[in-house]
């Protein structure tokens, strides 16, 4: 049997970890207090009033308004404390700096795809710059898969055609353990991989030395061009079909009525499905890509589309899964 | 206390519900609630062992960082545990064994309201649990008693169908179940027995049947949509399809998460009835025990969204099912202080019922407090799908609902049977259980804070040592659960006899003889408080 790390001492090394440690360690401490309170309390009170003690049992209570309303309205109070405590922490979850870099990241059966915005792929590793924000942009090829750095305390699930997001801060150089956390199928505990976290110039070396032809960004333009989107969707185009120049982030008036905000899932279904939310003005006339593109390819269709846009969307921590 | 009245009382008249009619056709066929609740009690014991075995699998797959077993029969492991411990033990084991047998009893009925579908209910359990049982005979599921989508509709090799429908099946049960007691609540008190006199496992009883009869149509609905998707490629919740993964979350959990209190809101009403009967005295804060049963059942319905912190949902829905989450934890904790309150200038004895629920209210509470950190959602974001939410439910649903489920069928084993078990054995498988309990998960809270997954069959070597305690900690309590089924068959035909009220407990179901007659009571009882423990017997 080894023992590799002492067993409380999962390390923090995220801008957020410390403050949902201190969370955490004050809610261990109220609970413990509670239960060991309660506890020693049964026992004094079996001890005490055992059958045939000679203890004192006159003025037995029977009815005590004040002590249940105390009993019910204390722990609310102290609960909604909590409650506001740690809804202050999740919206940080939820809140990128602005200034974060994004890389994206593919889930399948059992592994972990990642790409860097210079175009950089890796598998089970992901090498991030120390001090900087990081922002993933996640998706899965086929069931829901969960993200999961223990040493960063952050999580998420990786959803298939739809697209989650999940940022955080690397405060600490070193490895740190990936794992999967939703269950998907055979080999779900070998879905692991590690977060290698560098100096900046380090970084920047391992970026060259990975480098890859293209860009995300310029990858997605070239899909755009090869999957015959730009056939329609350019000014030049003799087919009427909406202007995607900024699309990302964009308010878009559908032909039923309603608006929507052109995030992720937008975009998405639109390629998938276009029938479902038809541009006002547009006649319905693009066939579906259903099967066609591969998640990955989604991601840089997706990078494209959004580096063209100067927007950020307006409802930019909310996760895409309900968003609309 | 023990076995006066067998001395002052004449001997019980001969024909008891257990004297006549012994064939196996007759038990088959019997309207008797107090049959039924037998047939269930074997029912459940028999799946108790099954999901027991699969345990004990997932137990001994951890011991080695690299898994004993190989990941296939690993999966399989834990999704049959689950799904046997959840729908085939766990959500009927107080209602429809206890339940059963004390609900007419306890407000003076001759029987249920409707003693045919009580049978019929039996009928559908199982045959829900033979078709789980031939899953496991023809290779097994692999799923996760989740069943999350698309996995499970579009990815799974196994057979998912037998189980879909096996648990479809025993949904009617709970709902016949359900029916049957609020009906019988409602229309077959005797006189005298007022809302506000009837006993809290009662309202317990009561409580849990709204969640059922509400609550339970919705899972039926959401597996007959995963059959669909499944057999016929209907798009509903594969986004492949056109469907929304998130979709089934919320309807497995709109389900599932109520599923929850139906599990502990009978122990919770069993250890009032207990507590109050070894302390000699009145319940302490009878209507805020009653309206916190009520709130629990009602809030229970709208806290779902707390299992899905990190699955996609909306941060602003997120928000609310953690306030939701936090108000629906403040009646569990006057019940709490409640039952504490209750040992106050009481005159306390440790008869083995009585250490069953001390017991449960300590792991209960260690249960509940751990929930609340799981309900603040920046603390479930990094705890959840860890083995910290295995030990939390573990600690509520083991700690509590079978540790309260042991401690009531040692109360009411002298009504149920007419017979006294060893006490000494009791008391040692009480205690045995308590530690064993502890042993198995409370390393487990660690292993999740340190970042160990649940449902992985192979782990980082870091994890091993807390894994090798938990391991031999399950043995512990695999024997404090084999012992009571030992010396309670055994106290069958060589236990003392019992007499009518060996506790001298004050509810109804002890004014009748041990065992009762067919029709429950052979005069008509006299409503007392359930609780008056500071008037003398009667």
């Amino acid at each position: 049997m080894r023992i590799h790390d002492p067993m409380f001492l999962l390390p923090d090394a995220s801008s957020i970890s410390p403050r949902i440690d201190l969370l955490f360690w004050t809610m261990v401490g109220m609970c413990t207090l509670v239960a060991v309170g309660v506890m020693l309390t049964m026992v004094y009170f079996c001890v005490r009033y055992r059958l045939g003690s000679h203890a004192d049992r006159s003025n037995r209570h029977k009815k005590n308004l004040t002590v249940e309303l105390s009993w019910t309205l204390i722990p609310l109070v102290i609960f909604l404390g909590m409650f506001t405590w740690s809804l202050f922490l999740f919206a940080q979850l939820h809140t990128p700096p602005a200034k974060s870099q994004t890389i994206y990241v593919v889930a399948k059966q059992w592994m972990w795809k990642i790409q860097h915005p210079g175009g950089q792929r890796e598998i089970n590793m992901l090498h991030v710059p120390l001090g900087q924000p990081i922002r993933l942009t996640m998706t899965s090829q086929d069931v829901i898969h969960s993200f999961y750095v223990p040493a960063f305390r952050v999580k998420q699930d990786v959803l298939p055609d739809r697209y989650t997001r999940l940022w955080f801060t690397p405060t600490k150089l070193g490895r740190f353990p990936l794992r999967c956390t939703e269950y998907c199928g055979l080999d779900h505990s070998k879905m692991k991989g590690y977060v290698v976290v560098m100096r900046p110039s380090d970084y920047a070396r391992w970026l060259h030395d990975h480098a890859a032809s293209d860009s995300v960004v310029s990858q997605g333009k070239a899909i755009f061009r090869q999957r015959g989107c730009s056939g329609c969707h350019s000014p030049r185009a003799s087919v009427h079909a909406p202007d995607l120049h900024g699309i990302y982030g964009r308010v878009v008036h559908l032909s039923n009525g309603k608006t929507v905000v052109a995030d992720e899932r937008y975009i998405h279904d639109s390629i998938m499905q276009p029938d479902s939310q038809v541009v006002a003005g547009y006649a319905p006339i693009m066939p579906s890509f259903k099967g066609q593109i591969p998640a990955s390819d989604m991601l840089k269709l997706m990078a494209y589309l959004k580096s063209n846009s100067t927007d950020e969307p307006p409802a930019s921590n909310t996760p895409n899964g309900e968003a609309r | 206390m023990s076995t006066m009245d067998t001395l002052t009382l004449p001997p019980p008249a001969v024909d008891s519900y257990l004297d006549h009619d012994n064939t196996l056709w007759a038990w088959l066929t019997t309207h008797d609630h107090k049959r039924i609740a037998i047939l269930y009690t074997i029912g459940i014991t028999f799946f108790f062992v099954l999901g027991g075995i699969a345990a004990a699998m997932i137990r001994l797959d951890l011991l080695e960082p690299s898994g004993l077993l190989d990941p296939e029969t690993y999966n399989k492991s834990f999704t049959f545990h689950g799904v046997v411990m959840v729908w085939f033990f766990l959500i009927p084991s107080i209602p429809a064994t206890l339940g059963n047998f004390l609900l007419p009893l306890m407000i003076g009925a001759r029987d249920m309201a409707f003693p045919r579908i009580n049978l019929a209910s039996w009928y559908l359990y199982m045959i829900g649990g033979l078709f789980t049982a031939a899953a496991l005979v023809w290779g097994g599921v692999d799923t996760g008693w989740t069943f999350y989508t698309p996995y499970s509709t579009m990815f799974s090799n196994t057979n998912v169908y037998l189980v879909i429908v096996g648990v479809f099946v025993t949904g009617f049960s709970t709902i016949f179940t359900g029916i049957n007691f609020l009906v019988t609540t409602h229309s077959l008190r005797t006189p005298g027995m007022t809302w506000f006199r009837l006993p809290l496992f009662v309202w317990a009883m009561y409580a849990v049947s709204l969640v059922m009869v509400l609550a339970t149509p919705v899972l039926a609905m959401t597996l007959a949509l995963i059959g669909l998707e499944r057999g016929m490629g209907v798009g509903v919740f594969d986004p492949a399809l056109g469907g929304d993964p998130l979709l089934f979350q919320h309807l497995f959990w709109f389900y599932s998460h109520p599923a929850v209190y139906i599990m502990i809101l009978p122990a919770m009403g069993l250890v009032s009835e207990v507590i109050s009967c070894f302390a000699r005295r009145r319940i302490f804060g009878y209507k805020f025990m009653t309206w916190s049963m009520l709130a629990i059942a009602v809030i229970g319905f709208m806290v779902w969204g707390h299992h899905m912190f990190v699955a996609g949902m909306s941060v602003y829905a997120g928000m609310v099912f953690s306030l939701l989450s936090f108000i629906v934890a403040v009646p569990s904790a006057i019940k709490v202080f409640n039952w504490t309150s209750t040992l106050h200038k009481g005159d306390i004895s440790f008869e083995s019922p009585m250490l069953y629920v001390l017991g449960f209210v300590g792991l209960f509470t260690m249960g509940g407090l751990t929930g609340l950190m799981l309900a603040a959602p920046a603390l479930d974001v990094p705890l959840t799908d860890t083995y910290f939410v295995i030990a939390h439910f573990h600690y509520v649903m083991v700690g509590g609902s079978v540790m309260a489920y042991m401690g009531g069928i040692h109360f009411w084993w002298p009504k149920v049977t007419g017979r006294l078990y060893p006490e000494g054995p009791a008391k040692f498988s009480a205690i045995l259980m308590f530690v064993g309990f502890n042993l198995t998960f409370f390393p487990q809270y660690i292993l999740g804070y340190d970042g160990m997954p649940r449902r992985y069959h192979s782990y980082a070597p870091q994890f091993q040592t807390l894994n090798v305690l938990s391991s031999a900690g399950a043995s512990i309590l695999a024997l404090s659960y084999l012992l009571p089924l030992l010396y309670l068959v055994w106290s069958l035909r060589y236990g003392h006899k019992a007499g009518n009220n060996p506790w001298q407990a004050r509810g109804l179901e002890w004014q009748t003889t041990s065992p009762p007659p067919e029709n429950n009571f052979r005069h008509p009882p006299v409503v007392r408080n359930a609780y008056a423990y500071d008037e003398p017997a009667p």
